[in-house]
């Protein structure tokens, strides 16, 4: 695996080359809110087909970056590449399913209504959406009326219509119980198997073990990426929490 | 630009309405009650009536609209769905396109009910063709779709948003020539009023209330409010950015 690079090439080697099926890259980018890097030099890059974890400490910048792929941020300094193109522009929104992290849907409409207009702007049907993230039972209810983790999964939803190639999840199992938690991440794994990049961020690092490959930020760096075996090998520990503070402090 | 995304949003915003009947219904019924006022307040006073009456028609779509898309778009970027729109294929002036075609429809219907009432049980007398009325209503409802959507670049809280009403509007009922003919404001003030798009639509108004035949001037001012509803809408999309902080 290619982008397993080790901890020193991130710190000090050169930055990788570019890999054919790369989803999304990072060239040197830094992003500035009110006068403070939130991002710094960023170098990075994911692959299609396969689940990349985000993971880092809240106010780590895993917003933010999602943000500069979605094409949505101002102050982004340096180069980031989506599907080989520029973010925001018309072929990567139409290729792009992005769910922000707090739910983005209309509380004054019902489950339906929300996928179908967001189906249909992008000019798809609804199609099994609503099996995948469990919600049939209450597709006619107003979104207003449902509870805060049911309203993400309306959100994620209205992200996954018309089978879009590259998904940006922004924390999309927060508060979700453990039962749901494992089947949106068996989810994920099925829609990279059908050949979608999916960028997936969380704060609880225990996640990491779904994922084919982990970025981990801190204060605006990276401090890694590699998968998940490779984090536990290197660390010496199967607590990926411990294994997070000893890549910090190995640093 | 493509329809079949327009209409999408347009039926979207209806159906948003349609889960609220307490503002569709204060949106229809309060500017009937406000006429009926109006004309109890000239029981004695016909000729007044007829001449206030009418132009009241041109500003109720525009309060009505202007307050609705201006805080249905402030929703929309606090709620964060703003941004995921930005991030679909969905254009900015798809999404304007949308606002301003379910808005304009409900503007229609709530100028047809407003005239039926005004110009029926209420007897105002209007010497232009009705159907005229409404037309330019609706011109007005999209003027209303369009400072609406400017309003609400400039706010970042429901607060702030509403204050814009006695900002923005205001000022132009002062100057329309509600009050005061236009012709009889002093110099700077007649300038400025004619620099304001609810001017026209009162003008409108007046024309169709006084003049015999004046479907002409009609159709002028109701073009002038139509090409400031345009330029406030391109003007909403420009200040639609992708990008925030």
């Amino acid at each position: 695996m290619t982008a397993c690079a080790s901890i020193a090439e991130w710190t000090d080697g050169p930055a990788e080359a570019p890999r054919a099926d790369d989803a999304v890259r990072f060239d040197r980018v830094t992003v500035e809110r009110g006068g403070r890097a939130v991002l710094r030099d960023i170098d990075a890059s994911f692959a299609t087909g396969r689940v990349t974890g985000l993971f880092g400490p809240s106010g780590s910048g895993k917003s933010t970056l999602i943000r500069a792929i979605a094409g949505v941020q101002s102050g982004v300094r340096g180069t980031v590449t989506v599907l080989g193109e520029r973010p925001g522009s018309i072929a990567v929104r139409r290729a792009l399913g992005y769910m922000t992290q707090s739910p983005s849907v209309y509380e004054d409409l019902t489950v339906t209504e929300n996928v179908r207009y967001f189906a249909a702007i992008r000019g798809a049907e609804m199609g099994d959406v609503l099996e995948r993230v469990q919600l049939c039972t209450h597709a006619n209810q107003l979104v207003r009326n449902l509870s805060g983790g049911q309203r993400a999964r309306v959100s994620l939803a209205t992200a996954l219509v018309g089978r879009p190639r590259l998904l940006l999840l922004d924390e999309p199992t927060v508060g979700l119980d453990p039962l749901l938690r494992r089947d949106l991440w068996r989810l994920f794994g099925d829609l990279a198997g059908e050949g979608a990049a999916l960028l997936v961020s969380s704060h609880v690092l225990d996640e990491a073990r779904h994922c084919d490959e982990v970025i981990l930020l801190r204060e605006g760096r990276i401090v890694a990426q590699l998968s998940p075996e490779e984090l536990s090998a290197r660390t010496g520990t199967d607590d990926l929490d411990e294994a997070f503070i000893r890549l910090i402090e190995r640093r | 630009m493509s329809t079949a995304r327009t209409f999408a949003t347009a039926r979207r915003v209806l159906l948003q309405l349609r889960h609220d009947p307490r503002t569709i219904a204060l949106m229809l019924l309060v500017p009937c009650v406000l006429e009926t006022l109006l004309r109890l307040i000239y029981a004695r006073h016909r000729a007044t009536f007829d001449q206030a009456g009418a132009p009241l028609l041109a500003f109720f779509p525009l309060t009505t609209v202007f307050l609705v898309t201006s805080i249905a778009l402030l929703r929309e970027r606090v709620t964060g769905t703003l941004e995921r729109l930005l991030t679909s294929p969905l254009g900015r002036l798809e999404l304007l396109g949308g606002y301003a075609l379910s808005f304009g429809l409900l503007a229609a219907v709530q100028a047809t009910i407003v005239c039926a009432l005004t110009l029926g049980p209420l007897g105002l007398r209007v010497q232009g063709p009705v159907a005229l009325l409404v037309v330019l209503a609706v011109c007005v409802a999209l003027l209303g779709t369009g400072l609406g959507l400017l309003a609400s670049a400039f706010a970042r809280t429901e607060f702030q948003v509403v204050q814009f009403f006695p900002l923005i509007i205001l000022p132009q009922l002062l100057l329309c020539g509600l009050l005061v003919a236009r012709q009889r404001l002093p110099g700077a003030l007649h300038a400025i009023s004619d620099a304001l798009p609810l001017s026209y639509a009162v003008d409108g108004m007046h024309h169709l209330s006084r003049q015999v035949g004046a479907a002409g001037a009609v159709a002028a001012d109701t073009a002038i409010v139509l090409a400031f509803a345009a330029g406030a809408l391109i003007l909403g999309a420009v200040t639609l950015r992708r990008q925030t902080n």
